[in-house]
């Protein structure tokens, strides 16, 4: 009988090193939440290149490391950035890099060896108003797709929005255990206004913090293969110096990791990488809903959006509209199971956010024609008057 | 409740403050005084915002706090309840856009506040020598916390002591002896002020 790794769920989940995680009650921005969060999930090297509004993540990282102990590299610019986490990651180390808009581009090249290699990392990108260098201080959500398709070939990645400084600091967590999990890069989508705004922000003791640490192979020499997988798909990393052999490559490879130029193993790896994300996705995803079942509107928004929905939401209630909202929390993969059985409960959505259609489109795409889907469209720059959201959701209901 | 705006019911149990002047002048980090104060010290949900790039560098800037019982969804100020003025550019952008029943707060020496028009609105000037204040402690960069004091003793709406410990956490160490005695300046000041007007 062929042995393959033990499955994820035999594992023992562990908890933080007390070492990185600042317990307590704190008032911070979103920016600093998420750098908290890195180092709380274990998170000991950071390559950067500072750039606004993601600035304060790698400025707190680099006050903290030295006493945490780790390192953080200000590198010459996003390319060296995202391949330096990707060393340090084959190293053994929990590693992570933080961008904008105009670093997210140039690092594509490299998300797309990450999603080859198998290499753990997560990438933070505050989105602001683009396209190019845009509008630098001042708040986008146009990243979105970007994230999901940026690199070329095929490949899935994990993305998460927060929406507040709390959720910075969770999610964050929440993706370096997913992409130690599915050995995979993970984004935490945030955006200038989330990373800007301060509240109240409670760290947990470290043992109340749970940590996904890297699965190392536990199979004899000869039995043992870099990119042989079980049924989850995903393969464990291979500690160096234990006598194993591995090879690593951007180009098309088998189980051994070697070089293997034909339209089989082509085949067998694109289908793993694509899989290994769609046949968990149920387990991945996570989102939050209010009164959506048999609502005549749905809001879907996320991040900042979510907060200013909100406003409409009340604004629309006080006038007698039945209105759910929905908040994809993990938006690759998406929901699309929950919008599925949504779009046959509910009158029609209603999908604001700071770009002329990215999130919509899925949502259009899951809703197949059953009921409208209305994009309230922004440029960015700044969020939407809840009027504007307002009218879409009365124009629904044709009020 | 502070007194002076005792009379209002608010249909919103939350307090929306917007603290504007121009960059250099420490209005962020009142805001954040004040918002790490409620959030922190008087068990307040807070939200604060900011305004963020070269304008909070220089030109004209601003810092909004929300502060609430309830759990705060939407985290910006439209008309805010507080007003406070640091600079004439911040009333003349932000001085007509009071919520109702409003405070304006201002740097008597540097804003030119006309009394009558902000009665007509319903609404209330209150004018503090903010920065003379400071240099009267030899340091005219303590002029936010003056202001800090004079917010913290017409408003009531932050205690003296959740208001220190929170410049304690954030003013540069050695420099904590300095910020108390500007904001109990500030404070009394506004103290006094208040009991003239009873």
């Amino acid at each position: 009988m062929k042995k393959t790794n033990p499955k994820a769920k035999d594992l023992n989940h562990a908890t933080a090193d007390p070492k990185g995680v600042l317990t307590g009650v704190h008032f911070m921005n979103g920016d600093q939440s998420a750098c908290e969060g890195a180092l709380a999930a274990g998170c000991r090297f950071v390559a950067g290149y500072p750039i606004t509004p993601s600035t304060e993540i790698v400025e707190r990282f680099a006050s903290r490391i030295p006493t945490v102990g780790g390192v953080f590299i200000q590198m010459e610019d996003e390319l060296a950035s995202s391949i330096a986490i990707q060393g340090a990651a084959w190293a053994g180390l929990k590693t992570m890099t933080v961008s904008s808009g105009p670093g997210f581009t140039l690092m594509m090249e490299h998300i797309g060896l990450a999603a080859m290699l198998e290499t753990p990392c997560v990438i933070i990108d505050v989105q602001r108003a683009g396209p190019s260098t845009g509008l630098p201080t001042l708040p986008g959500q146009a990243d979105m797709m970007q994230v999901r398709w940026g690199s070329h070939g095929d490949y899935e990645v994990i993305a998460l929005v927060p929406n507040s400084p709390q959720e910075c600091f969770d999610l964050t967590i929440q993706a370096f255990n997913l992409s130690e999990e599915f050995r995979v890069p993970t984004f935490v989508m945030m955006d200038e206004c989330v990373g800007h705004m301060a509240e109240r922000v409670v760290i947990p003791p470290a043992e109340k913090i749970k940590v996904f640490n890297r699965r190392y192979t536990t199979l004899p020499i000869e039995e043992y293969l870099p990119y042989r997988t079980g049924k989850d798909l995903v393969p464990w990393f291979v500690k160096a110096g234990t006598g194993r052999r591995f090879h690593i490559t951007g180009l098309t490879h088998d189980e051994r990791g070697y070089p293997t130029m034909n339209a089989e193993a082509q085949g067998k790896l694109v289908h793993r990488l694509v899989e290994k994300i769609r046949t968990n996705a149920e387990q991945i995803v996570r989102f939050e809903e209010e009164d959506c079942e048999g609502a005549e509107v749905i809001v879907l928004s996320y991040g900042i959006t979510s907060r200013v929905a909100s406003r409409a939401v009340e604004m629309a209630r006080k006038q007698g509209i039945k209105v759910g909202r929905f908040r994809p929390i993990v938006v690759w993969p998406f929901p699309e199971k929950r919008i599925r059985q949504l779009a046959g409960m509910a009158g029609g959505f209603v999908v604001p956010e700071l770009n002329y259609g990215q999130i919509s489109l899925e949502v259009e795409r899951l809703v197949a024609g059953k009921v409208p889907v209305t994009l309230v469209p922004h440029g960015g720059g700044t969020v939407h008057q809840p009027e504007d959201i307002l009218r879409a959701i009365r124009e629904i209901v044709r009020l | 409740m502070p007194k002076l705006l005792k009379k209002v019911k608010l249909e919103n149990p939350q307090i929306e403050i917007r603290i504007s002047g121009f960059g250099g002048q420490g209005v962020i980090m009142s805001g954040f005084i004040i918002g790490r104060a409620a959030a922190l010290y008087e068990g307040k949900q807070t939200v604060l915002t900011q305004s963020f790039g070269p304008e909070a560098r220089g030109g004209s800037c601003s810092v909004q706090v929300i502060i609430s019982d309830n759990r705060i969804d939407y985290p910006y100020v439209a008309q805010p309840r507080i007003q406070v003025c640091m600079s004439d550019e911040a009333y003349r952008k932000y001085g007509g856009y009071l919520g109702p029943h409003a405070l304006l707060l201002y740097e008597e020496d540097i804003v030119r506040v006309n009394k009558d028009e902000v009665a007509s609105w319903g609404n209330r000037a209150l004018g503090i020598p903010a920065t003379r204040l400071a240099e009267e402690l030899g340091k005219r960069l303590v002029v936010n916390i003056v202001m800090v004091g004079f917010f913290s003793a017409v408003t009531e709406y932050l205690k003296p002591e959740s208001a220190k410990k929170a410049i304690q956490d954030l003013v540069p160490k050695g420099t904590e002896e300095l910020n108390f005695k500007a904001f109990e300046q500030g404070y009394k000041y506004g103290k006094k002020m208040l009991s003239r007007i009873k």
